[in-house]
């Protein structure tokens, strides 16, 4: 079947997509995305987090049907689009700074959560950044550096110093 | 495979009455990942997000009527209220991601026996109305699960709502589990006091082929209560009382040994989550007295 969505700002015609496949599949292997990851399939990692019209969602819980005329933003959305390869969100650059990424696997679903819990609650408490980060799971670096990122990304969004 | 896209109610039960075969998907959390691992591989998928139907709740009377399509999340912002045990337990589901697609209907339509909006469902005396071309059935929650993974849906029916009334007393929720995050839970206990009608609702999950009501524990419970005078005074229960509850909810369980449990922590577990229930839900009623004098 053809699916088409918008993704990251820009329209997505895609074909021969196979009924059963998910929201995953098709950003990885069928539009080059490969941003999100794809590390259980089941939704327990949260790797593979990203915005359904404005929504986190485990994109490999979503048939890729399902996706048909809506919105999607991956974690290659989360920066401007200023045409500079290295542009970051203040999220993306917190991570970096705080040495919140080694691996790599889970950055990119934590990335989209924590965007997201930044921009409902901009001041968030350290419980609130845990409960909204439960569902994306790092085997890396212990989730201190993480926590600490949103902290500093969230001083970097209000402005202050971080 | 197919892939049906209804946008009416109509619409999506006729596509279900020509195609039985075709798998309602919904959320997709449970849908997915048995596709995902090739479990099942359906003749058809029936995507439920585009009837926008579903996706609304509405207030009818003393009732809430709870589309099939909407999510823990919207539950847990929206209806806490006039739901607070079905919005408890919403809480405790999976992870904000799984928050945010999952619907107690896609809960009902697994069917299984962890599923943890089964227990305040049972608790409060939740109906389910199923719906086909033929026409639309009203079931009781209890009436629904049928067997381990199983329900009373005919093949060419589809959930349309949940019917809940708000609640009339303190309603609670416990879960046990390794985590308290994306866990899916070794028991789980709900109970719903009405003190206006005098009455207890209670409800058990992860320990039977089904979830099920602990209907001697309610009545018992009930009674005492009733015969104390307690729902008038709402003076402290005696510890006797509670006990007894608690030993009652454990012998309403038939729970088995698995990878998350065995039946003997199961039994254990749960007569100390109904005491505990019990106790916070006395306690929130003790409390509506004093704020409201
Ligand atoms: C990582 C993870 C964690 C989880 N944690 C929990 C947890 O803590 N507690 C818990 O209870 N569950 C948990 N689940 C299971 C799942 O999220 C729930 O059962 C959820 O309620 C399913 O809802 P859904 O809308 O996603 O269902 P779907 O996957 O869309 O559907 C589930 C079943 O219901 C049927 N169905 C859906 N809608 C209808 C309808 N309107 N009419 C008829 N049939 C219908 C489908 O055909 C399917 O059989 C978890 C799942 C995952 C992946
Ligand atoms: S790959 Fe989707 S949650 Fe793990
Ligand atoms: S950095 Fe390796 S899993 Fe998180």
């Amino acid at each position: 079947m053809r699916i088409t969505t918008t993704v990251n700002g820009d329209r997505q015609d895609v074909d021969d997509v196979w009924e059963g496949e998910s929201l995953l599949y098709v950003l990885r292997e069928r539009m080059g995305l490969p941003g999100s990851k794809n590390a259980c399939e089941q939704g327990e990692c949260g790797s593979c987090t990203v915005y359904l019209d404005g929504t986190p969602v485990c994109a490999c819980l979503v048939a890729a049907g399902q996706a048909q005329g809506r919105d999607v933003v991956t974690v290659e959305g989360l920066a401007p689009d200023t045409g500079q390869h290295d542009d970051l969100h203040p999220v993306q650059q917190a991570f970096l700074e705080c040495g919140a990424v080694q691996c790599g696997f889970c950055t990119p679903g934590l990335l989209v959560a924590s965007h997201d819990l930044l921009r409902r609650n901009p001041h968030p408490s350290d419980p609130e950044i845990r409960e909204a980060l439960a569902g994306n799971l790092c085997r890396c670096t212990g989730y201190e550096k993480i926590l600490d990122a949103v902290r500093v990304a969230a001083d970097k969004l209000d402005g202050a110093p971080a | 495979m197919d892939f049906l896209r209804p946008t009416s109610w109509a619409e999506a039960l006729e596509a279900k009455a020509a195609h039985p075969g075709a798998v309602p998907i919904a959320g997709g959390t449970d849908v997915m990942v048995e596709l995902n691992f090739d479990r099942h591989r359906p003749e058809a998928l029936l995507d439920l997000n585009q009837v926008t139907e579903l996706q609304q709740w509405a207030e009818d009377g003393t009732r809430i009527r709870l589309g099939a399509g909407v999510t823990y999340t919207r539950i847990i912002e929206e209806l806490g209220d006039p739901l607070p045990g079905l919005a408890m337990a919403s809480r405790t589901v999976g992870s904000p991601q799984i928050r945010n697609r999952g619907t107690v209907a896609g809960n009902l339509g697994a069917a299984s026996p962890a599923g943890d909006a089964h227990p305040p469902l049972l608790a409060t005396g939740a109906e389910i109305r199923v719906a086909s071309t033929r026409g639309t059935r009203t079931l009781r929650a209890e009436d629904f699960y049928t067997g381990v993974k199983r329900n009373a849906l005919e093949p060419d029916e589809l959930i349309e709502a949940v019917v809940l009334e708000k609640a009339k007393g303190p309603q609670q929720f416990a879960k046990i589990g390794t985590r308290n995050a994306m866990v899916i839970s070794v028991a789980a206990f709900a109970i719903a006091l009405d003190p206006e009608a005098g009455t207890v609702g209670t409800g058990i999950g992860s320990a039977a082929p089904t979830p099920r009501r602990a209907r001697d524990a309610e009545t018992f419970l009930a009674g005492e209560l009733a015969a104390h005078g307690l729902w008038e005074t709402r003076g402290a229960i005696p510890d006797s009382l509670t006990r007894e509850f608690g030993e009652r909810v454990r012998r309403a369980a038939s729970p088995i040994d698995d990878v998350r449990g065995t039946a003997a922590y199961r039994l254990h577990s749960l007569a100390v989550m109904a005491r505990r229930t019990l106790g916070w839900a006395w306690a929130d009623l003790q409390n509506d007295q004093r704020k409201a004098s």
